[in-house]
């Protein structure tokens, strides 16, 4: 396998200092391949947004990270070129922001400045990190930003609030995509619109992503739209990664009951009407997180190392050599797993 | 749906119980606001007991030294002035005016700032138009020749009518915290909580009383503050320039004295100087206290936990800055080698 663009490395990342603090995300790992849509979903409070933030360093007071690593892997022909964000300068992160990894947030349309015309707001990205290029140049190049999410090139003229709300979130995304990043991450970019721009949108992305060759990091709730369009899927939960797998192997054979249940909670388009089950419950106080697995008072497959033991995110013992990691008791060897969560992957299965 | 009936699958299995949040005031703590605290608490204590404390009575005379004022000494710990009376005693006794003074016209500046500021703010119209008018003509107005005006047909010269330089005082300071407080309100106004507030159908004064008014709260504490060191200034001011009975003792009456009997061209430094540097350290006591509003009550500073102190525990810089997450010194240590 291809050397991972970004590689993260047993980080937490506490709320506050001291006994106060709110562990928002506890060892988490994740790697994230050249050209490929990582997802991350959960529910809200689960860290995804947090973990996505404390990537970048763009987490806010009074968020810290406490420990673990971001490996940035760059590689410009032979030579390559390994940075460790958390340990990265101010400059080196300046250089590295936007030109490498370039963010999407979830309310990023009201990042517009309402007094300059979109065509200025997406040139002066250019005028500060393409120096070499002319007026007419950049001019050309952010119109074939605006074509490229779809907008026609007359809208450069336009103010914002001239956009509607899906718009302004694709002249976001353009202008993300204006230095041709490595990087993508997106958070929950589509939130804020409806179904059909939505789906406009994460296609153009997907063609995108086709044509660029950009990785993209997608942080969503919506598992079924992670489902289409990633690669690999981490499910967060009460900041720790619960399950991690290929999108295909984790929709057809999800191996922690947390999984399970997001599965049960969004109905398919085909086949026989089923009654959802969803979860019960809410998620947990990160003040006062439950004793052992986060999951345990939620989950009906609950034993008594549930609730004593913080289950290892590993490999489970059916699935050697797959790669899919599972934070769960119920995969250990010793312990009786239910069918729901040891079914077979289907052959190639995974994307 | 009568509260009776629940949805079994949105039950928890087994409810999590969370123990009480810990109430408790969060005071700050910086070096800063612990001196202007305690430079303050000082100041109140002398305004309080000062005439009780003083040696002498302040206006008694004598004509010992013939006119010559008498440095510190033993007997008179701060010198005399010309007229042998105690500059210790002149100034213990001065202390409780220009508080009394310097506080009423704070209180009755912010109370006239928040009703015509606020009200400005959100009523708009022809309301704003006319407050705004009223706001800036006494904006514009030089505030010392109304002063003097004012204290003059007042009669508040002749007399040594506190409260009623206090409130002439407020007449000239209130304008600017009103106008800082009516445009904050007019850009609360239009935030959605409040529009939402507004659409229900609450009460103009039940929007603006619970609403706006927690947001205010840090303006008005810190206009509050400055109208109190505006206040202490006007004060010693119009003592000084003789517009108040010379013989009500306060610290603008001392400059006033020393100013007259040339003590400064004469280097009776005992005579002008602690006069004056009570009032500049009363105004720093209350610029120190300043400082420490706006960690106290905003909420996001608050409730982060995060004093100095765990701050500087935890190895973190002392401000965050956006865009720069801190990571916290152990990591540095450890785990940047091992993994790789």
């Amino acid at each position: 396998m291809t050397t991972p663009l970004l590689e993260v490395r047993g980080l937490n990342v506490d709320y506050g200092v001291g006994p106060d603090a709110v562990h928002a995300v506890t060892d988490a790992n994740l790697t994230l391949y050249p050209g490929q849509v990582a997802g991350l979903a959960g529910e809200s409070g689960s860290g995804k947004s947090t973990l996505a933030y404390a990537i970048t360093r763009l987490l806010r007071a009074p968020g810290v990270i406490t420990d673990g690593s971001v490996w940035l892997n760059l590689f410009n022909g032979d030579s390559s070129n390994s940075i460790d964000l958390l340990a990265a300068s101010e400059s080196q992160l300046r250089q590295i922001r936007w030109s490498e990894i370039a963010v999407v947030m979830q309310s990023a349309m009201h990042a517009l400045n309402p007094v300059y015309r979109i065509g200025t707001q997406l040139t002066d990205v250019l005028r500060a990190h393409r120096p070499q290029m002319s007026r007419a140049e950049r001019l050309e190049r952010a119109a074939e930003l605006l074509r490229l999410v779809g907008i026609t090139p007359d809208r450069l003229r336009a103010y914002p609030h001239e956009l509607s709300g899906g718009m302004r979130q694709r002249a976001m995304i353009a202008m993300a995509l204006a230095l041709e990043p490595r990087i993508v991450i997106m958070d929950e970019p589509t939130t804020a619109l409806d179904v059909v721009t939505q789906r406009e949108i994460l296609e153009e992305l997907a063609a995108l992503r086709e044509r660029l060759g950009f990785a993209v990091l997608f942080i969503t709730h919506d598992l079924s739209l992670l489902l289409e369009i990633a690669d690999s899927i981490t499910i967060m939960y009460a900041g720790r990664i619960m399950e991690q797998a290929a999108a295909g192997d984790l929709f057809r054979a999800p191996r922690h009951p947390y999984s399970l249940g997001l599965l049960a909670s969004f109905p398919s388009l085909h086949g026989p009407r089923v009654r959802m089950t969803g979860i019960g419950g809410s998620p947990p106080d990160l003040r006062h997180p439950p004793p052992g697995c986060p999951f345990h008072p939620r989950c009906s497959f609950a034993m008594d190392v549930c609730r004593e033991q913080v289950p290892p995110l590993r490999m489970p013992a059916r699935d050697a050599g797959s790669g899919r990691l599972a934070a769960c008791w119920l995969q250990d060897p010793g312990h009786p797993t239910p069918p729901a969560l040891a079914a077979e992957p289907v052959l190639g299965g995974s994307r | 749906m009568t509260t009776g009936t629940s949805v079994g699958a949105l039950e928890a299995p087994s409810p999590v119980t969370v123990p009480a949040a810990r109430q408790r005031t969060r005071l700050p703590r910086s070096p800063k606001i612990i001196t202007g605290a305690v430079l303050f608490g000082i100041f109140v204590f002398l305004a309080v007991f000062g005439s009780t404390l003083s040696p002498y009575n302040p206006g008694a005379s004598a004509s010992i030294t013939n006119g010559m004022p008498q440095p510190p000494s033993a007997a008179h710990l701060l010198g005399t002035t010309n007229l042998q009376q105690d500059i210790l005693s002149q100034l213990l006794t001065g202390t409780q005016p220009i508080m009394l003074v310097a506080f009423l016209a704070g209180v009755i500046a912010t109370v006239l700032s928040i009703v015509l500021g606020v009200c400005a703010g959100y009523f708009g119209g022809l309301v704003d138009d006319l407050l705004s008018l009223l706001i800036n003509v006494s904006l514009v107005l030089p505030a010392l020749p109304l002063l003097i005006v004012l204290t003059g047909f007042l009669g508040a010269s002749s007399s040594a009518n506190d409260p009623l330089i206090a409130l002439i005082i407020a007449i000239t300071g209130w304008a600017w915290g009103a106008r800082v407080l009516r445009v904050q309100v007019l850009s609360l106004r239009s935030q959605d909580f409040v529009e939402s507030a507004r659409l229900i159908g609450e009460r103009p004064w039940r929007i603006i009383g619970s609403e706006i008014m927690p947001s205010l709260i840090p303006i008005i504490a810190s206009s509050f503050l400055f109208t109190v060191i505006y206040a202490i200034g006007t004060y010693a001011s119009i003592a000084f320039l003789g517009l108040v009975d010379t013989s009500h003792w306060s610290w603008g009456t001392m400059l006033f004295w020393a100013q007259s009997e040339h003590a400064v061209q004469s280097n009776w430094w005992w005579w002008f100087l602690p006069p004056g540097l009570a009032i500049a350290l009363l105004g720093t006591s209350l610029a120190l206290l300043n400082f420490g509003i706006d960690e106290f009550i905003n909420p996001r500073l608050r409730a982060a936990g995060l004093s100095r102190k765990a701050a500087r525990g935890a190895g973190l810089p002392r401000r965050f800055r956006l865009g720069l997450t801190p990571v916290t010194a152990r990591d540095l240590a450890t785990g940047k080698e091992l993994s790789r």
